[in-house]
């Protein structure tokens, strides 16, 4: 690549996020320019097994399914944290989105027309398919919903998306560019103007300006080390560059999703649809505990309950002890050979390849693993950062905010999609209302920053810690104390830890100094944001003293509505050694906090009336850098569209 | 579990390929490593605790460490495998590990695979030619499961290039995956199918046959079928490679029939 490149819009990260959205750029004409860690194809969207949620209502157990049901269970499933507009703007266009990559040749499961067997909690069960709905998409149930809704392609519907939305991206002849990483961000005056990249064949930077930037780099999930589902390269390189600038806010950091069924030892996922199908956790007894804690909803109550009575499970000696820890089990069994063999068949490969066990016959070892990353980037509807002008994000790595403090198994997959989709149309909207007028000298300012910071690493000799002994303490503390259960005690230690680990970054030494792209030196240029977004990510623990979704202060174990209804803000800015918090309100709401139907019921009422509270979100957002909407707050509510449910999701039954 | 415990604590042996073409000095090489099994470990723990612990340079690919991304094809003691599921429990002591052949080397075990792939998509147009555009008011176009269940079948290769790095014609003559020859490929040939096979796709019978009917398409590959043979997820290559031949040959012996392929 030249060293200073010029296009329209410049996306960082080739998962689906990212690319639905430069498809969208890209298909009105305008230049895109999309930076991949990996080939695009290799993504961590690919290893998404289960769904993708969508309010079709096409197989009868989704019979009177609609995106008004669909929003109830998503903030209830948020535990109110999310911005119910978000959710309602969602949820209205996912239908639109499934039936578009279907259009882009996704091989969507069917329905069947006729009898078909199913396992409901645990039992099989015939339900007959109506002959009218044969061959549309078909659903299957997951946790925490009213219907079954993800729509799905056998157990690899992120890899049968992310191929689809890819061949889109080569029809349409976007450049990419793989193995190649943003380092920073160009930005001056709270303006972005692209960023600084390093080649990862070759090693050498180059300046790529740009009218708009999208960081689409998903998760953080590795400052949890070996404990997360995540793939090796999601270090939330993305959110710790926007961090970076010192004006870009980080928030709800500190809502992270643990999954229930990852893998004993290596941290795989096996996807919900596991339980979605009908499989059982059961512990060293062999007993179904599940049914005593959520006689309702069982294994599918969310992720974050079903997380927390399985780590219970494991503290009272209920678990099976083994060298790498106790786990409890999961167990198919029951759906037979057939089933597991093809509607579970990765499951049943992943079990095979990595544990040699054949679920068909065998119990699988799992527990609680982390898994996903509600917090981000902080950005408006229109998925444009707070502060900084021409800078967006989308999908994971950004806080756009449709999942408050728990994501609902499909929705997150359904978001790429569709916020990648929206958000793709406001960007094409942005640059072109706006042009390229930077300054040249700007970007060769950037380009010899980033330089210099390589140099240091390259030049910097004696004893100091390796990158990666920094990098295993920052995950040791972030599981141990920053995990499943909380208190604030171990989060001071928390904080104190990993705020050892960030100043001992300045003194690490490279062991290697090979040209190329070194891989010891690519790992370095990363650890600094590694460290900074674990420390950000403990904090807004620390200070979030309440206990809501996904996480859990043993001490303060109350959702608190009338103190911490807010979103929390994360900014680090530049010359100072601690990060500063500051709090937003979730957003407007129409659908008053109340109890989700499934975990436990303890919560502090809100003290205001809505009316109050939604009075005051504009203001409060527009103080902490939110942008100018291109359609006013509010502007996608149908306010009280909910209450035209007829079944609140504590209804739903067995048939 | 058991069969862990008695082979935890092998001392392994590894011998892998070393070159960094950006660094003038290196010169092709094998360097050896020797590193204690420990219970489920795989090439994706042992590779990192080698860079971690003794060779910091090491170069390799790893993303999802689940087989699904297809990030690490390389040569386990000569052949194409994913490192991340293989469990050194399963191979022997002595470990020699190369890069894929014919892709282009970034350093080490590294390989370009997706610059290959993309070119390959771009050969066989691989991506859904419908003739109308996404219609965002109407309801899904129906189809049956069992073909849905057909085409994901097809869907299923990760493009990991174990395929591409087995073909023994691949190997004996460069041109053969060139530009032109993607087709003929295991992927290529199996991309074609999965598109064939999907009705969304609306390219012609006359489209088809100029891509896949040639000695750069079906009947340029020679059969061996060795990617049939080492496909990491058992791809049914054989019956892609006679799917597509016996379309084209029903496609030259009925010309007027082609448009119904």
């Amino acid at each position: 690549m030249n060293p200073l490149v010029t296009t329209d819009v410049l996306v960082i990260g080739g998962g689906l996020a990212g690319e639905r959205c430069a498809i969208e750029v890209a298909a009105k004409g305008h230049d895109v320019m999309l930076l991949s860690l990996v080939p695009p194809r290799r993504s961590h969207s690919c290893a998404a097994q289960g769904g993708m949620q969508a309010a079709l209502a096409n197989c009868a157990k989704a019979e009177g399914d609609n995106p008004n049901v669909h929003f109830l269970d998503t903030v209830r499933g948020s535990d109110w944290g999310a911005d119910q507009e978000v959710v309602r703007i969602f949820v209205d266009q996912a239908p639109s989105a499934v039936r578009e990559l279907a259009h882009f040749g996704v091989p969507w499961t069917r329905v069947r027309p006729g009898k078909n067997s199913y396992f409901i909690k645990g039992q099989r069960v015939e339900i007959e398919e109506p002959e009218n709905k044969a061959g549309l998409i078909m659903h299957r149930d997951f946790g925490g919903t009213a219907k079954w809704r993800a729509c799905y392609a056998a157990a690899g519907t992120g890899h049968a998306v992310l191929y689809a939305v890819d061949s889109e991206v080569v029809r349409l002849g976007i450049t990419v560019r793989d193995r190649t990483e943003a380092l920073a961000l160009i930005h001056e005056g709270g303006r972005c103007w692209g960023a600084v990249v390093r080649c990862l064949r070759s090693g050498r930077l180059a300046a790529v300006l740009a009218k708009a930037t999208v960081i689409a780099t998903g998760g953080y999930g590795r400052i949890y080390g070996q404990y997360t589902t995540n793939a090796v390269i999601n270090e939330g390189t993305g959110a710790a560059i926007a961090l970076d600038t010192g004006v870009v806010p980080l928030a709800n950091m500190e809502a992270v999703q643990f999954h229930p069924t990852g893998l004993m030892p290596s941290g795989i996922l096996v996807t919900e649809g596991c339980r979605g199908d009908g499989g059982y956790l059961l512990d060293k007894d062999l007993h179904r505990f599940m049914i005593d804690m959520e006689p309702q909803k069982q294994e599918l109550a969310s992720r974050d309950v079903v997380c927390r009575h399985m780590m219970q499970r494991m503290r009272e000696g209920k678990g099976v002890e083994t060298s790498y820890g106790p786990h409890l089990w999961l167990d198919l069994r029951h759906l037979g050979e057939q089933h597991i063999t093809t509607k579970l068949r990765e499951v049943h490969e992943i079990c095979l390849d990595f544990l040699g066990l054949n679920p068909v016959r065998d119990l699988i070892p799992v527990r609680p693993t982390q898994h996903y990353s509600m917090g981000g980037i902080r950005v408006n509807k229109d998925g444009h950062a707070y502060g900084m002008k021409g800078l967006f994000a989308v999908g994971e790595a950004s806080c756009w905010d449709m999942h408050g403090f728990n994501r609902l198994g499909g929705n997150s997959l359904a978001e790429t999609i569709v916020a990648g989709r929206i958000i793709g149309g406001r960007v094409t909207q942005f640059v072109g209302e706006n042009s390229l007028s930077v300054s040249t000298s700007l970007a060769a300012r950037s380009l010899a920053q980033a330089g210099q910071h390589i140099q240091g690493w390259l030049e910097r000799a004696g004893s100091g810690p390796s990158v990666y002994a920094i990098r295993d303490a920052i995950a040791e503390t972030m599981i141990a104390k920053v995990g499943i259960f909380r208190t604030g005690s171990e989060l001071e230690q928390a904080v104190d830890e990993l705020y050892t680990q960030l100043q001992l970054v300045d003194r690490a030494v490279l062991r290697s100094k090979v040209p190329g792209m070194n891989p010891e030196l690519t790992f370095a240029l990363r650890l600094r944001g590694f460290a900074r977004l674990a420390l950000v990510t403990a904090l807004g623990a620390l200070e979030r003293t309440e206990s809501r979704g996904a996480h859990y202060r043993s001490d303060h174990p109350a959702r608190d509505d009338a103190h911490w209804l807010r979103r929390t803000l994360a900014r680090w800015p530049q010359g100072v050694t601690k990060p500063m918090l500051s709090y937003e309100p979730v957003g407007l709401i129409d659908l008053p906090p109340g109890h989700r139907g499934y975990g436990k019921a303890e919560s502090i009422d809100m003290k205001e009336s809505i009316e109050d509270y939604n009075a005051t979100v504009d203001a409060a957002w527009r103080r902490e850098g939110a942008q100018e909407t291109i359609e006013s707050l509010g502007a996608r509510m149908h306010w009280g569209a909910w209450r035209e449910t007829q079944q609140p999701p504590q209804h739903k039954r067995a048939s | 579990m058991n069969k862990d415990s008695q082979k935890a604590g092998r001392r392994l042996r590894f011998e892998i390929f070393r070159y960094n073409p950006e660094d003038s000095m290196s010169r092709p090489h094998l360097d050896t490593f020797e590193l204690v099994e420990t219970p489920y470990m795989t090439l994706f723990l042992a590779l990192h605790r080698l860079r971690e612990e003794q060779d910091p340079s090491l170069q390799f690919d790893f993303a999802c460490r689940s087989a699904v991304c297809g990030s690490c094809g390389m040569l386990v003691n000569g052949r194409p495998r994913l490192a991340c599921r293989t469990l050194t429990r399963d191979i022997a002591q002595t470990i020699r590990l190369h890069p894929l052949p014919v892709f282009k080397l970034i350093g080490d075990l590294s390989v370009d695979t997706g610059t290959w792939f993309r070119a390959m998509a771009d050969r066989v147009e691989s991506w859904i030619h419908a003739k109308l555009p996404f219609d965002p008011t109407a309801q899904e176009a129906r189809m049956d499961d069992d073909l849905a269940a057909a085409i994901y079948e097809g869907e299923r290769c990760i493009e990991c290039g174990c395929c591409v790095a087995a073909c023994g014609v691949a190997n004996v003559r460069p041109n053969f995956v060139g530009p032109a020859g993607m087709n003929r490929i295991a992927a290529g040939m199996n991309r074609i199918a999965r598109f064939m096979l999907d009705p969304r796709d609306e390219r012609s019978g006359d489209e088809w046959f100029d891509v896949v009917s040639s000695d750069d398409g079906v009947f340029g590959c020679l059969g061996l079928m060795a990617c049939h043979d080492i496909c990491p997820k058992s791809l049914p290559l054989l019956e892609v490679y006679a799917f597509l031949r016996r379309k084209m040959l029903a496609a030259a012996l009925a010309p007027r029939s082609r448009a119904q392929l």
